[in-house]
């Protein structure tokens, strides 16, 4: 089995590589990158002439519902988006039914995942069992059985003694730590950003503060246990600046932010549309600005799409009936691409380290998000002038809750190859 | 007036009406204000309309008034309760509505615990809609009777200086009368502690104080909104003790308004938390006017959303 890319930009942030070049793709691994590779006896030839190649996207946070809420996503759709979205790994987070509090839950999301597979699946275990933010779980036995971090995404751990322990355990296991920061006793029946625009249009505020508070709480905590933490949907200003000081002071902290976080402000809740409620909340213009700003200046280290799927009917409801999440697997790369890397906020090269390089050290993925021989020959390529539009009917995903529906742009994968195979072309 | 017609679909809140649109509703209002007295309280109005009342929380007063009002116009009127966790566990909210509009009703007037609803039903929605209270967010119709209580005293809507005391955090009454007085140019002071008058709502234009005397300070108007108890359990304030002591408005504290200031309140109210029991039965207090216009004020907003302009009124 071989597969040789020709013609394309290769850009590699990880090996500082920006230069035309084919790559040979043998038994799933990069067997050679160089000017011109000769095509004789190659089965599988692509051409990327006027393409970027880069190391296979990885979003690592997905959520993928299955097991046990099949109705708003399977682990086979999430892959199939994932693919079209050009990522070639995803990390899925524990708040399935059951948990995946317990090896038997990951080791069937990966076998699962196998079955499908289109693209590789990183389960990530959770901290507590149940997510019930009182035991930790067998953590060394999910590690073996596969997870790849821990979290219990989607709740806060609330006791600092536990996430303390978690910290601390796991610095044998030397995996991440993956914290949604929000302190729910501020938050609590929140259903938007909390200010001006919350007080006008009557709907219970989430404060930055609750998100701020447990960022602080962790790299305080974190400066003494030096484990890996990871402060995951990163999305006021404040937790920008606290970031910002703790990588300054040197404590070993990393974080990600979401595409709509970077690019849509509180001000699209004035329509009660349910499509525009997540959790953490679309915040102010100066908060974007900050996540915009900590992108550049290596504040912040990944982009993922916190990818969370649900029903049409769930919805389609009174704002604060609907349930918090949206899509993205399909769009995160898109809408970065057109509206901060054609803006000229982004560079490409950056661009990439945010959407591989990163996420795939954060996430201790050997010999992923590089280009070189040996690595898994999991590659991106996405054509920079070809044009796309976001047509909420259109997803491979289950789900259709995108606030991005209609947005226009250029920037569109054209292929996304894992472990040498396709799993998506356009 | 000039070229200026009267052309909402819905009544969702004050904040989607022009001054004159606010101008009109009251002078419609008032010329209904008679039917009320009368001794057979019909207009042909709306004959052959229906009106669903569509009420997901206990309001007696509010569906009572929508009722005769609808009924007052010689519109048809079926009320519809059912409680949200009812809602919550079986249909959805567009399939009620769905189901309701099977019957060709013209008018939903819509009273939800969730801020926002009456906008969704519009999305889906033939029915002209009108929101009687959506969660903290609007109360309109309750703005606009305070409004033509406040007209009939002043004999103006303008240039009045009004004091909100309470819990505005909360209040969609008070979010309605803040945006109807602010559109109309008055001065507004909106009253509480500061867990329940956050400084952001400034940005609406009112004046946020958390001194009752200086708040009231010659007021022409002094509207008490309702303590909910259950709020003290949230810590929004530590007891009615304490809340009583600073934000109850008493004769001392009203004298701080102009001599010819009034005294109003949304009801229901709760004597002796929010308002001195002599101030709520006195000559100042105009808590029973309110509620009387609240029946003008609903005939004038059904009227103008479905009625049948050719016809006289009377």
């Amino acid at each position: 089995m071989s597969l040789l890319i020709k013609n394309g930009l290769v850009i590699d942030p990880s090996t500082g590589k920006d230069s035309v070049s084919d790559i040979l793709i043998e038994k799933g691994l990069i067997k050679k990158v160089s000017e011109k590779i000769p095509e004789k006896g190659i089965k599988t030839i692509i051409d990327a002439g006027g393409c970027i190649v880069s190391p296979g996207f990885v979003d690592m946070h997905v959520h993928l519902r299955e097991p046990g809420q099949e109705n708003k996503e399977t682990i086979e759709t999430g892959m199939l988006a994932a693919a079209k979205g050009g990522f070639t790994s995803i990390a899925c987070m524990p708040n399935t039914i059951p948990v995946n509090d317990n090896r038997s839950v990951t080791e069937y999301i990966i076998s699962r995942s196998h079955e499908v597979g289109t693209v590789n699946v990183f389960p990530v275990a959770a901290i507590s069992v149940g997510l019930d933010g009182v035991d930790i779980t067998e953590m060394a036995d999910l590690k073996e059985g596969g997870a790849k971090g821990f979290s219990d995404d989607g709740k806060c751990v609330m006791s600092a003694d536990l996430i303390r322990k978690a910290l601390e355990y796991t610095k044998m296991l030397n995996v991440p730590i993956i914290e949604h920061p929000e302190d729910h006793s501020i938050s609590g029946e929140g259903q938007v950003n909390e200010g001006f625009i919350s007080y006008k249009y009557g709907l219970r505020g989430m404060l930055s503060a609750a998100e701020e508070v447990i960022v602080a709480r962790d790299i305080i905590l974190q400066e003494r246990i030096n484990s890996l933490l990871h402060l995951t949907h990163i999305s006021t200003a404040g937790s920008i600046d606290l970031i910002r000081n703790a990588k300054k002071k040197g404590i070993r902290v990393t974080s990600d932010v979401t595409p709509h976080h970077l690019l849509l402000t509180e001000e699209l809740i004035t329509s009660y549309n349910p499509v525009y409620k997540m959790k953490p909340p679309l915040r102010t213009e100066h908060d974007r600005q900050a996540l915009i700003k900590a992108l550049n200046d290596g504040t912040v280290d990944a982009i993922a799409s916190d990818h969370a799927p649900h029903t049409f009917d769930e919805k389609d409801s009174e704002f604060e009936y609907a349930p918090f999440g949206v899509i993205g697997l399909e769009t995160s790369f898109n809408v970065v691409y057109d509206r901060l890397v054609r803006k000229g906020i982004l560079s490409v090269s950056k661009m990439i380290e945010l959407f591989s390089t990163n996420p795939a050290r954060i996430m201790g993925l050997d010999q992923r998000g590089v280009i070189e021989p040996g690595a898994h020959g999991d590659l991106t390529i996405f054509d920079p002038e070809k044009t796309f539009k976001i047509d909420n009917e259109k997803f491979v995903s289950k789900a259709n809750n995108c606030p991005f529906h209609g947005w226009k742009g250029k920037g569109s994968v054209v292929y996304t190859i894992t472990g040498g195979e396709i799993a998506y072309k356009a | 007036m000039g070229d200026y017609i009267f052309n909402q679909n819905h009544l969702l809140g004050i904040d989607h009406l022009s001054d004159k649109d606010i101008d009109t509703i009251l002078e419609t209002a008032e010329s209904f204000v008679e039917i009320s007295t009368r001794d057979v309280k019909k207009v042909p109005a709306l004959k052959g309309k229906t009106v669903v009342n569509l009420f997901f929380e206990n309001s007696t007063r509010t569906r009572s008034s929508f009722e005769i009002a609808a009924k007052r116009l010689s519109a048809d009127l079926i009320n519809f309760n059912s409680s949200v966790s009812s809602l919550k566990k079986g249909e959805s909210l567009r399939d009620t509505v769905l189901t309701l509009e099977a019957m060709n009703p013209n008018i939903i007037v819509i009273r939800h615990s969730a801020s926002g609803s009456p906008h969704y039903l519009t999305t889906f929605a033939r029915s002209s809609i009108v929101n009687a209270g959506d969660g903290f967010h609007e109360h309109p119709t309750q703005a606009l009777l305070d409004a033509l209580t406040m007209k009939q005293v002043f004999k103006t809507i303008r240039g009045l200086k009004v004091a909100i005391v309470g819990d505005i955090l909360h209040s969609r009454v008070a979010r309605s009368n803040i945006i109807l007085h602010r559109k109309m140019g008055n001065e507004v002071s909106i009253i509480g502690p500061p867990s329940l008058v956050p400084r952001e709502f400034e940005k609406m234009g009112a004046k946020v104080h958390h001194n009752i005397e200086e708040g009231v300070k010659n007021s022409d108007v002094v509207m008490m909104l309702r303590v909910q108890s259950e709020r003290g359990a949230g810590n929004y304030f530590p007891s009615i003790r304490e809340y009583r002591k600073h934000f109850a408005i008493n004769k001392k504290v009203f004298a701080m308004a102009k001599k010819s200031a009034i005294i109003m309140h949304p009801g229901p109210i709760n004597r002796d938390v929010e308002i001195d029991n002599t101030l709520a039965d006195s000559d100042k207090s105009f808590i029973l006017q309110q509620v009387t216009n609240g029946i003008a004020v609903r005939m004038a907003v059904l009227y103008l959303l479905k009625g049948d302009f050719n016809e006289p009124i009377n």
